[in-house]
């Protein structure tokens, strides 16, 4: 592409983008909620945070040697330290230091 | 400093992100250059388009030279599990006033999981702090595309699995929302939602297609899920 083509390109990407995201903020404008909508609000935040750390795992091969062992002992590392200490910068530090230390010097 | 509270509480929570997204960002902006785009691009990327995946798929994009329609489609569908977001935040937007714009703007997965996760604090004047909290993470994404595009040719250090940062933060949030919901039946239909298309869907649909099965269950197993 040439230059003039890659500016046109990001601004279609942008409209595209802003678009998915403003989308319930132009469709529900009013007062009231339906249930539907709330019971979504509840519930969605918790789903779409499993989902999010699956997703973010995407690229591991699990069907070759450690099967993926070392991201899944870094969330194990990562969640039983914040379920003991609750402080979720020390959680997320350490965890990630742990991960670094599994995937570079082993 | 006017805000200085909502400043504080802004940063700390974003410091998670700012290890994920500089590092992301960072690889963003040295991909960008290794096709030797020119280097303000990836700062104007960040600025505008401002989502992670699309702004990795743009740069195939840029390479095969794709129509318009075809890239305004594409992006569409990278970027569809958005358009969900916002419905656990419309009461929350709603006093947000001049602000409310930008919160929308900025609205990536990280941001969206911090808003909904970390409790507010009563003292503080949220619509600021929502509005720091986002500004954060997209100058964390900013500077770290930039710098990958300026200087990234030029500087070697092993940063390998940092961008896990991002994954133990969604541990992290995935907890938090535990103890706010005690009720695990979400968490159980999200797992077998992402299991699911992790094995049987190509990557790059994978998020939509989880995101679809999990709001077909969740709907199909809405009365045991209120009743919990």
């Amino acid at each position: 592409m040439t230059n003039y083509e890659i500016y046109i390109a990001i601004a279609v990407m942008t409209i595209v983008n802003i678009i998915t995201r403003a989308f319930p903020f132009l469709f529900f404008r009013k007062n009231e909620l339906p249930s539907y909508i709330s019971f979504i609000e509840k519930f969605f935040p918790a789903i779409i945070m499993t989902i999010l750390i699956v997703y973010s795992v995407k690229d591991v091969d699990f069907s070759l040697f450690p099967y993926g062992l070392k991201e899944l002992g870094a969330i194990a590392f990562t969640a039983i330290l914040h379920i003991i200490l609750k402080n979720y910068l020390v959680s997320i530090f350490a965890g990630t230091i742990f991960y670094m230390f599994l995937v570079q010097y082993l | 400093m006017k805000y200085k509270k909502e400043i504080k509480k802004a940063f700390e929570v974003s410091i998670p992100v700012m290890m994920g997204y500089s590092v992301l960002g960072f690889a963003f902006g040295l991909l960008l250059l290794s096709f030797d785009y020119d280097w303000y691009l990836a700062p104007l990327m960040s600025l505008f388009i401002y989502a992670g995946a699309l702004q990795f798929v743009a740069i195939s994009f840029f390479n095969v030279k794709a129509g318009f329609v075809d890239i305004a489609i594409a992006s569409f569908f990278v970027n569809i599990r958005q358009s969900f977001y916002g419905l656990s935040l419309l009461k929350r937007f709603k006093k947000t006033g001049k602000l409310k714009p930008y919160l929308i703007f900025g609205l990536t997965d990280e941001t969206y999981a911090l808003l909904t996760t970390i409790k507010d604090d009563e003292q503080l004047k949220k619509r600021w702090y929502y509005f720091f909290l986002t500004a954060f993470n997209q100058s964390y994404w900013f500077i770290g595309s930039t710098l990958g595009a300026i200087v990234g040719t030029n500087i070697k250090f092993d940063t390998a699995g940092l961008e896990f940062s991002l994954t133990a933060l969604f541990v992290v949030l995935c907890i938090e929302q535990y103890k706010n919901l005690q009720n695990i039946t979400p968490f159980v239909i999200g797992l077998i939602a992402s299991l699911f298309s992790l094995i049987f869907i190509p990557s790059d649909k994978m998020l939509i297609v989880s995101i679809i099965i999990a709001l077909i269950m969740m709907f199909t197993f809405r009365k045991k899920i209120e009743n919990d």
